[in-house]
């Protein structure tokens, strides 16, 4: 059966089943709407959690990243999981037993304040909607390359299927859903990895293989990509390239900004009780590890594989370079894409593909009559070029296309879970209508979403240029604002609203200006105030990793305003004392 | 009544002791074994690398899941010793 066919097959069947879902798991009360009337299994609620985390950036571009930043993207492994643990220590236990709807909800009432709640949402609407740009591009992109299916119509067809899910069943079928998409996504990812690591080292376990001999040479695998890659000019794959400094604020900043996602944390309001929200975290981390200790294995081994098929031979030797006529499959596919690109400079017809910025390497390259890197690799290609490169069979690539789909449709509407929840619970009964009945909020609910989805399917169609950039910003902004003032509102019973507000206002304001100075001012290309290059940064820190000096400053803010103005109310006290027990929960339930 | 605020400060105490713990465990692997300690480590070499490189990109993520099931299964004895646990 040809690739097409097959893939239409695993897309479609994976399709069918979300539909099923969206039928069987219809919500028909806010609670279900909201949080799935809070009864979901916390195994099931994990696996729900690693889909809802994993975006189509984890699935498709972080094993590409890992591939050409070699150790420093242990920055991306460490602080996208190291997350998990600030999650589950310090707030998700309690925002369980506070027992609302959404992180905007917590902020306002702990904070006795409307316009705490408002910050709130704002940073929560900006950071969701630029996240859930990056979601609809990734699924209209899944369908124009796997699919042949032109980008707009393959963005309708997932625009729809959230629909159907989302609108009808809320929390209640988003969960349904992710936990089918996490299964999908995780064979994807993780059998061509199997495959190539059987390949390259013989290990089943890709884990292992990263660390083992491959069979061809004998000596181990990293230790091989470093000198095949040093031979052309490439810095050591497993050396430290960025400052200490840099590498410990930009883990800590995705660390924070992890734990700080209102589309994350409010999962862990559809478990039943307080002690399920503690294992459930666990549960999540597990599901996200079985792919985030893939992911090194199979950058290292792609970018292996892809020097191997380039330099056939030692550098410098006769025919040691891949000649163009002589490119494999996969080479022609991704080239119609535009992802993979080769330059003739010397007119060769040789293929080189070396690192041309080191001045160390330069003569070198000019003695074998190299005139510059002929090859352009788009890093995303990794994963989805991956099985092709392996020469793994059919079904496999059609298998990462669904699961490509997967990653990206079970994010989206996370997000536009939380965007529309705070839309209809926090804006509208919270602020405008507050005498709105259970049914006008559910109808309220399923508008909101659908206008949200329009929204981001229109995002979709014509994303701002700044799309790739934004993730940084909301990282910055959910490690800067949310993540602090839910921390404060458990833990430091003094803090009050005029702590709170003023603590995140300088938290986000400090982030967005930094991240703008360099970046430019609502990313308008001209506008920075300085080249985004290390040497300008403030001692070397880049604008990505500044969400935890953004966090730090809150916490000191908040912390001294609230000591300068009044205590809290007795009862705000009483509340935190109240989410710092369990017991209760269940009461907490049905309010 | 006194007795009893006195029992919710010495479960909120012993919680965050085990929290503290937890979390120096979490710095510990992440920002120590796999970044600044990694020279050190480096010298147990593993797999052509050294044991800093591995706990960067493998085993600090293993030592997280350990961390969040102790939490889970500590907090949730305490829930009991102190008889705050959920019904």
């Amino acid at each position: 059966m040809d690739l097409t066919t097959l893939t239409w097959i695993f897309v479609g069947g994976t399709f069918a089943i979300y539909f099923g879902i969206a039928i069987y798991a219809k919500a028909s009360t806010t609670s279900e709407f909201y949080a799935a009337g809070r009864g979901i299994h916390p195994v099931a609620n994990g696996m729900a959690t690693a889909a809802d985390w994993m975006s189509a950036a984890s699935f498709i571009s972080m094993a590409g990243l890992i591939a050409f930043m070699g150790y420093d993207a242990s920055l991306f492994l460490m602080g996208w999981t190291g997350g998990y643990v600030l999650l589950a220590l310090l707030l998700a236990p309690y925002l369980r037993k506070f027992g609302k709807f959404t992180v905007p909800e917590f902020i306002g009432d702990r904070f006795y304040s409307q316009a705490a709640r408002i910050v709130a949402v704002v940073c929560l609407i900006i950071m969701s909607v630029t996240y859930v740009i990056g979601q609809m591009k990734g699924v209209g992109v899944a369908f124009s390359r796997f699919l042949e299916v032109p980008y707009d119509i393959g963005l309708y067809i997932g625009m729809a299927i959230v629909f159907v899910y989302a609108v009808l069943g809320g929390m209640k079928g988003i969960t349904y859903t992710q936990i089918a998409q996490y299964i999908v996504l995780i064979f994807a990812y993780t059998i061509p990895a199997i495959f190539i690591s059987m390949a390259l080292t013989g290990h089943v376990l890709p884990q292992i293989g990263l660390f083992s001999e491959t069979t061809a040479s004998g000596t181990p695998l990293l230790s091989k990509l470093n000198t095949t890659i040093s031979d052309l000019g490439f810095p050591d794959y497993t050396s430290q390239k960025t400052t200490t400094l840099n590498l410990i604020l930009y883990t800590l900043s995705l660390m924070i900004g992890t734990a700080g996602l209102p589309h994350v944390i409010i999962r862990f309001f559809t478990v039943p009780r307080v002690r399920d929200a503690r294992s459930s975290a666990g549960w999540a981390l597990v599901f996200i590890a079985i792919l985030y200790t893939t992911a090194p294995a199979v950058g290292a081994m792609a970018r292996l594989n892809l020097v191997d098929t380039i330099q056939t031979g030692p550098v410098g030797t006769e025919q040691s370079n891949l000649a163009y006529d002589a490119r494999p499959q996969w080479f022609k596919d991704w080239e119609k894409t535009g992802l993979l690109k080769w330059d003739d400079k010397n007119n060769d017809g040789l293929v080189q593909y070396y690192n041309d910025m080191s001045a160390d390497f330069q003569a070198k390259a000019e003695s074998m009559g190299w005139k510059g890197n002929e090859m352009t690799v788009d890093r995303d290609i990794m994963v989805l070029a991956n099985p092709q490169i392996a020469g793994l069979p059919n079904w496999v690539i059609a298998l990462v296309a669904a699961g490509g789909l997967a990653a990206a449709l079970s994010t989206a509407a996370g997000l536009l879970l939380a965007i529309s929840s705070s839309i209809s619970h926090d804006l509208l009964k919270g602020v405008f209508t507050r005498g709105i009945s259970e049914r006008g909020e559910l109808l309220a609910a399923r508008i909101a979403m659908t206008g949200t989805i329009l929204v981001a399917g229109y995002l979709g169609l014509h994303p701002p240029g700044f799309a790739a950039e934004v993730v940084a910003l909301a990282f910055g902004l959910a490690a800067s604002s949310i993540f602090p003032a839910i921390m404060l509102g458990i833990f430091d019973k003094r803090a009050n609203d005029k702590g709170a507000i003023a603590g995140m206002l300088v938290g986000i304001i400090t982030t967005i200006v930094y991240i703008f100075w360099f970046k430019g001012w609502f990313f308008i290309p001209g506008t920075n105030m300085a080249p985004n290059l290390p040497d300008n940064w403030l001692f070397g820190i880049a604008p990505e990793a500044f969400g935890a000096i953004g966090a730090i400053l809150n916490f000191a803010v908040a912390y001294a305003v609230s000591r300068a103005t009044q205590a809290p109310p007795e009862h705000i006290q009483h509340l935190v004392e109240d989410i710092r027990v369990p017991r209760g929960a269940g009461i907490a339930t049905s309010h | 009544m006194a007795s009893e605020e006195k029992t919710g400060d010495k479960y909120w105490r012993a919680n965050m002791r085990l929290v503290a713990i937890l979390m120096i465990v979490w710095g510990l692997v992440s920002f120590g074994f796999g970044i600044l300690l990694r020279p050190l480590l480096d010298t147990i070499p593993i797999g052509g690398v050294g044991l800093g490189f591995w706990f960067a990109q493998q085993g600090s993520i293993y030592v997280f899941m350990i961390l969040i099931f102790v939490y889970a299964w500590r907090m949730n004895r305490l829930d009991r010793d102190f008889n705050v646990d959920e019904i």
